[in-house]
């Protein structure tokens, strides 16, 4: 690809990141279910979770909230960038632009910044709630935010073209939702978002759920929004935050080998 | 060189899908700036060829050359030189109608002033509003909007009128023609045999995956040369004949320089034709 050409690509995946905004912020319902369903998760089951932990004195509940932010952000990279996809392929959003001499990048790139701003968007509204209901502190190291933006990056891009490999097995956007909030549930429970401290799930559990980038993205953010003896309620007693780079790292090359592998613009099978 | 006479080029052209061909073997030429029509019932094989000329669909086999380049292959350069107009499609639902010409007008070199594309589909008064509150007749013309907004030489249209009022398809038809005085070259697949005798140069009919007629829309499939009814009325009541040669019958007929009343000459309609062509009527 030429310098010019790349340039092109990537001034157009940003007039369809302006235009995939737009698109998504126009949609009431969908802006309130996507940003409500971990709230509400965070919300409800924080309320339940009363205990304190002998140990170092700190509550349940701010363990909890602090892996949930990790959890809010997969659902709107993982899950929403399936289901967007699925819906146009179905909708004929990706046969238009099949027809244009729009570059593939640039579509991809548009659905990047949909989901940059969504989960910027997401992890800032679980962090308020968190503060609020569950008195987290927000660190004031700018080592702890440095952890929170690669973690950000690593774990939104991963999660995002897993999503789109996501999609592309799914013959419907009806299926792909069904499919990836299975995915998603799942995942989030084997990985200790739901029963905390993560070390009250059996071994071989998390031994499966240290396979996927869940586990990682939730444990490095409890790093960065707990005190640094909260580290013995993990599996390994401490933060691994080099593996959960290493996890990170693999699952967004891993991801975008899948997405070029098997992404399909129609829903045909030739 | 042949790609500046012919916008496509198509031999021998086969799509099997499981062993079964929805494509059994097409030649077909289409000259540029010509308005081509492809008709045939459903399942003919029209969707399939289209969109393999679209680069929508890989072929099983066969020659194919649109716009000098094999689609199957071809990229975004080529791409820019064309235009489709989907046949269903409920995309980008939240955006205005001026919002997705702009959007669209950024992906081509030399694209056409989205304004000046309002108006020649006639959506002025829906310029600002969201694509989810069109009618179904506003969302095609968008649609076809859109597919000229690059400044294509070959347009791509598949039944482009149905659902359409007869107003609004007179005028869309009136459209088809002034892109084509501009030297747009148009496919067009549809059902409707008064759209393809109004608009097209020339049609190919379909049917079963095979071209089994081609021609002018006056001689579709022997239709200029096929018998004449003649008929006419006097004193014994209504006559009816078929002839080969209905001027001699006429001139026969009105000798002695008599008028006939209620003289007529009849050759078969368009679809008559086409229901012959494609086994339809026997």
């Amino acid at each position: 690809m030429t310098a010019v050409t790349a340039r092109g690509a990537l001034a157009i995946g940003l007039a369809r990141g302006a235009v995939e905004l737009r698109q998504f912020f126009r949609q009431k319902e969908t802006v309130v279910f996507t940003f409500s369903l971990p709230v509400l998760l965070l919300v409800l089951l924080g309320s339940v979770f009363g205990d304190v932990y002998p140990e170092t004195g700190l509550p349940a509940s701010q363990l909890f909230a602090a892996g949930m932010i990790g959890a809010g952000i997969i659902s709107t990279s993982f899950v929403s960038m399936g289901i967007g996809v699925a819906l146009d392929r179905e909708d004929g959003t990706l046969k238009r632009l099949r027809g244009t001499p729009m570059p593939a990048l640039s579509y991809f790139l548009g659905k990047m910044v949909l989901v940059a701003v969504s989960s910027l968007a997401q992890a800032a509204l679980m962090l308020a709630i968190a503060v609020w209901l569950f008195d987290l502190t927000l660190p004031t190291a700018p080592g702890k935010w440095l952890t929170f933006a690669w973690i950000f990056v690593l774990g939104v891009t991963g999660c995002a073209a897993l999503g789109v490999a996501a999609s592309s097995l799914a013959r419907s956007v009806n299926g792909a939702a069904a499919g990836m909030n299975i995915v998603y549930l799942a995942l989030q429970f084997i990985s200790g978002v739901f029963i905390t401290p993560v070390s009250a799930l059996p071994a071989a559990m998390v031994s499966v759920s240290s396979f996927f980038p869940v586990k990682w993205m939730c444990q490095g953010l409890r790093s960065v929004f707990l005190p640094e003896e909260a580290a013995r309620y993990e599996m390994a007693g401490q933060w691994e935050l080099g593996l959960t780079a290493l996890v990170l790292g693999a699952w967004c090359v891993a991801g975008l080998l899948l997405c070029r592998l098997v992404f399909r613009w129609t829903n045909r099978r030739e | 060189m042949i790609e500046n006479v012919n916008a496509v080029e198509v031999h021998g052209l086969r799509k099997d899908y499981a062993g079964v061909s929805a494509v059994a073997g097409i030649d077909l030429d289409i000259r540029r700036g010509e308005i081509f029509a492809l008709l045939g019932p459903n399942g003919a094989g029209k969707t399939t060829t289209v969109e393999i000329l679209e680069g929508h669909r890989r072929r099983t086999s066969g020659e194919v050359r649109v716009l000098g380049e094999d689609p199957g292959r071809a990229g975004g350069a080529w791409r820019a030189r064309i235009g489709i107009v989907l046949q269903t499609a409920s995309d980008a639902a939240e955006l205005t109608v001026a919002e997705s010409l702009r959007h669209f007008a950024g992906y081509y070199p030399h694209p056409r002033d989205p304004g000046e594309v309002v108006h020649l589909v006639g959506l002025e008064e829906k310029a600002g509003s969201r694509i989810r509150t069109l009618s179904g007749g506003q969302r095609r013309r968008l649609d076809v909007a859109l597919g000229i907004i690059g400044r294509p030489e070959l347009l791509f249209l598949d039944e482009p009128t149905t659902g359409f009022d007869p107003e609004v398809r007179r005028r869309f038809w009136a459209l088809i023609e002034r892109l084509a005085a501009d030297g747009t070259t148009i496919l067009l697949t549809t059902h409707y045999l008064d759209e393809a005798e109004a608009l097209a140069d020339r049609v190919a009919v379909l049917a079963g995956g095979r071209v089994v007629a081609e021609g002018t829309p006056a001689t579709l499939g022997g239709r200029a040369e096929a018998e004449a009814v003649v008929r006419w009325t006097d004193a014994e009541g209504v006559h009816e004949r078929r002839t080969q040669r209905p001027t001699t019958l006429v001139n026969e007929l009105s000798a002695g320089g008599g008028e006939l009343a209620g003289l007529t000459i009849t050759r078969p309609s368009l679809e008559d034709t086409y229901l012959e062509l494609i086994g339809e009527r026997s």
